[in-house]
């Protein structure tokens, strides 16, 4: 049985082996969560720092100063590292796989729970060593987020020397830390499901942590070698990337977006685990087309290796390849459309309560379909070769992120918030927080997409270097003054997290009326869980089950307390 | 319509989570070692001069290491069919073979190293010797995690602790298997080639 896996241990007691070196999936889930959250904090004042240079840029930030070009480079690099690997990664991936994993499945814990502790304690290195570089001579790595050689190749070229190197160092070790939680999350579904948990009874989330830590072990393998050859390059003189030595320096181009494709859906996976699970609790209605909604899924996973060349059709790519390209690129709109329609059709004559966490939810839908319409665009290659490196590409691949990481995440935030602490989050401020969050959204980025069909290039500090450019500069301050409202609005977010975890009214173990085993046990679980491993007797979507005394109709509940009147 | 009141009884893989981890760990693996390989076949395709640089190689020395790691796999099979028979001594003997065997070839793979370094082909000697450090020396690393691997075992095995866990033997077993794998993919496309 499952269960032989997992003897009952007793919480430990001292504070370290409770709270810093713990090997509990539901403290390491918070300890993620801290981490993200300081990254957090960390990448909004970069973007601070981006938007105040571009609205003015010969005049000097607002609180910070004059933000010389190279500084520019270095903080856009920041911004774009920080966001994608030490926010969306382990918020997305690390804080709810992590945490709801195992509750969901019916587990004590993970299957290796002493590897999970290396693996925060992996990031949380990766997370000092990305500080660090900051502080080295030379400053931080400054060759984009996506590192091309041969800029990044030559500590010459772009005047950072140990700032790349550890930069290299940093993204090795959080690649680490996210192939063990992978390979933690697979063993321990495939291995400690409580018993009647079947494949096809696993709630969303759970089955897009699974795909996504599959589709990111594939993609990242050849990323890994590809980074150790570009390390190499920088401190053992070798040329992989060097044409003067016989190298390519577009194999890393290749190399990083077989990679960088598939990222974004092993960010956006998870992000559509959390949205479903909630749509489907606040409009009491089970997910439309489960099974479906879980082979597009796959099938989106599996194309995404398939389209990386569509970032490089302006880069000397062969251009008979172009067609192939946008080919797949718009063949991934089919999967991806059927699940969001399986959003809309969730939701659809639902008895829909707009709580925070149901807000949020539709907010990650309105903002995906429109990140999601634009992404046709980028893929077809006439268009793309137009506008590619613009701030029309900026403001697609922000809408889509955003969807996912901001509004998914906070979705899944206030909804899971009880379960994890304990308590209520107040509802009206998150409210407020939403409608500002999302109004500022288009603000800034709908805007966006016009800098970008004008002609305004990306990771650039000076527009108005350009006569042509010089127009846009009113736009270019409307969008700063609305992104720092953006930013300043995520205040609320934190004063209600602070306050609801000291004050907030003490959560039900299920405020929500949810039917999936994680709300069978208290709020918050104790250490083990679940006083006994529940019994599975049905999927995870059983809302408004016509005939039935309940409008849900808990996994563990047995049908003969279900109430002989549902049927 | 409560269509899902059976409780479908729940068969628990026989599997234990370390060797489901360790399926995984080696799925994750095979990306690296592929990405390496199909860079180096690529750009091998598209440039020239490639075989000249190959032509410097010592031949023997890798066909010698290529024995001694198909041996290896050998008596780590031994090795794992001895523990699941119980017979933990002759396990010792075998898990001690595929240490010796993982070390040869370490050696081995020094000398070829000091020599070419000694003739100035340095991993800065050009793109086929970045290439060929970059792959043999991932692998190697690969060899001396095994044998720490391996090493541990058969400190259990002699002391008379592999009885705990004899299903370890078959992990490492697993493991060891993938070096040895890839150095069968490494072997013909740099020094056959
Ligand atoms: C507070 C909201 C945000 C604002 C106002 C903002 C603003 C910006 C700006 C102005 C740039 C520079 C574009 C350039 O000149 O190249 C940028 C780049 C970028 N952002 Fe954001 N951003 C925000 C949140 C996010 C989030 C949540 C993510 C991802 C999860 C993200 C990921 C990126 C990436 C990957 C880049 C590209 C960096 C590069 O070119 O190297 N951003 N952002
Ligand atoms: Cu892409």
């Amino acid at each position: 049985m499952s269960r032989d896996f997992h003897s009952v241990h007793s919480e430990p007691s001292g504070f370290l082996r409770r709270y810093v070196f713990s090997t509990d999936h539901k403290v390491i889930a918070k300890q993620y969560l801290a981490l993200s959250m300081f990254w957090g904090l960390f990448g909004g004042a970069t973007a601070y720092l981006i938007r105040w240079q571009l609205a003015r840029p010969e005049a000097e930030v607002p609180g910070w100063g004059y933000v010389s070009p190279d500084v520019y480079n270095a903080l856009v690099t920041m911004h774009g590292t920080i966001m994608v690997f030490f926010v969306a990664m382990p918020f997305l991936l690390a804080v709810f796989g992590n945490f709801l994993i195992p509750l969901m499945i019916g587990a004590r814990d993970m299957a290796f729970p002493r590897l999970n502790m290396l693996s925060v304690w992996v990031f949380f290195l990766a997370s000092v060593t990305l500080l660090a570089s900051i502080f080295v001579p030379g400053g931080p790595a400054s060759a984009g987020w996506t590192g091309y050689p041969p800029l990044s190749a030559k500590p010459e070229y772009t005047g950072v020397d140990w700032g790349l190197n550890l930069w290299i160092l940093a993204l090795a070790l959080e690649f680490a830390s996210f192939l063990l939680g992978g390979i933690n999350f697979l063993t321990t579904v495939m291995n400690l499901r409580a018993p009647g948990m079947t494949f096809f009874r696993l709630p969303m989330l759970v089955w897009m942590q699974l795909i996504a830590a599959v589709v990111f072990m594939i993609s990242v393998g050849p990323l890994i070698a590809g980074a150790v050859m570009l390390l190499l390059d920088r401190i053992a003189g070798t040329t992989f990337y060097l044409p003067e030595g016989g190298g390519e320096p577009l194999l890393w181009q290749h190399l990083f977006w077989f990679f960088g494709h598939p990222e974004v859906y092993v960010i956006l996976l998870p992000a559509f685990g959390i949205i479903l699970d909630v749509m489907s609790v606040f409009s009491r209605k089970p997910v439309f087309g489960y099974r479906p909604i879980i082979y597009a899924s796959l099938v989106a996973g599996f194309l995404s290796f398939v389209v990386w060349a569509h970032h490089q059709y302006i880069s000397g790519l062969d251009p008979r390849l172009a067609m192939p390209f946008s080919v797949t690129t718009i063949l991934i709109s089919v999967p991806f459309s059927f699940v969001v329609f399986s959003m809309i059709a969730t939701l659809w004559g639902g008895s829909i309560q707009f709580t925070t966490p149901m807000l949020f939810a539709v907010g990650s839908l309105g903002v995906f379909i429109f990140g999601g319409l634009t992404g046709i665009f980028n893929g077809s290659a006439p268009f793309d070769i137009y506008i590619h490196d613009t701030y029309f590409v900026v403001a697609h691949f922000h809408s889509t992120l955003i969807s996912a990481v901001f509004f998914g995440g906070l979705a899944g935030l206030y909804f899971w918030f009880p379960k994890m602490f304990g308590r209520m989050m107040n509802e009206t401020l998150g409210k407020i927080h939403f409608w500002l969050t999302f109004a500022c959204f288009i603000l800034v980025f709908g805007p966006m997409h016009l800098l970008g069909l004008g002609g305004m290039m990306r990771r650039i500090a000076n527009p108005l270097q350009y006569d042509f450019l010089k127009p846009l500069e009113p736009l270019n301050l409307f969008i700063t003054i609305a992104a720092t409202v953006l930013i300043l609005s995520q205040v609320i977010f934190v004063v209600n997290f602070v306050v609801s975890l000291v004050r907030g009214k003490a959560a039900a173990s299920n405020p929500w009326k949810a039917n999936t085993l994680e709300w069978a046990t208290a709020s918050p679980p104790p250490h083990e869980n679940f006083e006994k491993i529940p019994s599975v007797y049905r999927g995870p979507y059983e809302y408004s089950v016509p005939g039935a005394s309940d409008d849900w109709l808990p996994q563990d509940r047995p049908l003969a307390d279900a109430g002989a009147a549902a049927r | 319509m409560v269509k899902t009141d059976v409780m479908t009884p729940f068969v628990e893989a026989a599997t234990p989570p370390g060797k489901t981890g360790l399926w995984w760990f080696l799925a994750s693996e095979i990306p690296v070692f592929g990405g390496l390989i199909a860079s180096y076949v690529v750009l091998r395709l598209g440039s020239s001069g490639w075989a000249e640089a190959a032509s410097h190689l010592n031949f023997s020395y890798a066909l010698i290491n290529t024995f001694l790691l198909l041996t290896s796999s050998m008596t780590i099979v031994m090795a794992h069919a001895a523990a699941r028979d119980r017979s933990f001594g002759r396990a010792s003997l075998f898990l001690g073979a595929t240490v010796l065997l993982g070390a040869g070839f370490l050696g081995i793979k020094a000398l070829e190293y000091s020599g070419e370094i000694a003739h100035g082909f340095t991993p800065a000697a050009g793109i086929f010797w970045s290439f060929y450090y970059a792959m043999t020396g991932l692998h190697a690393l690969h060899v001396l995690v095994g044998i720490v691997a391996n090493l541990t075992l058969w400190i259990d095995a002699v002391r008379g602790r592999l009885a705990r866990h004899p299903h370890r033997v078959e992990v490492a077993g697993l493991y060891w298997h993938f070096v040895d794998i890839v150095w069968i993919f490494l072997f013909p496309l740099i020094y056959l080639s």
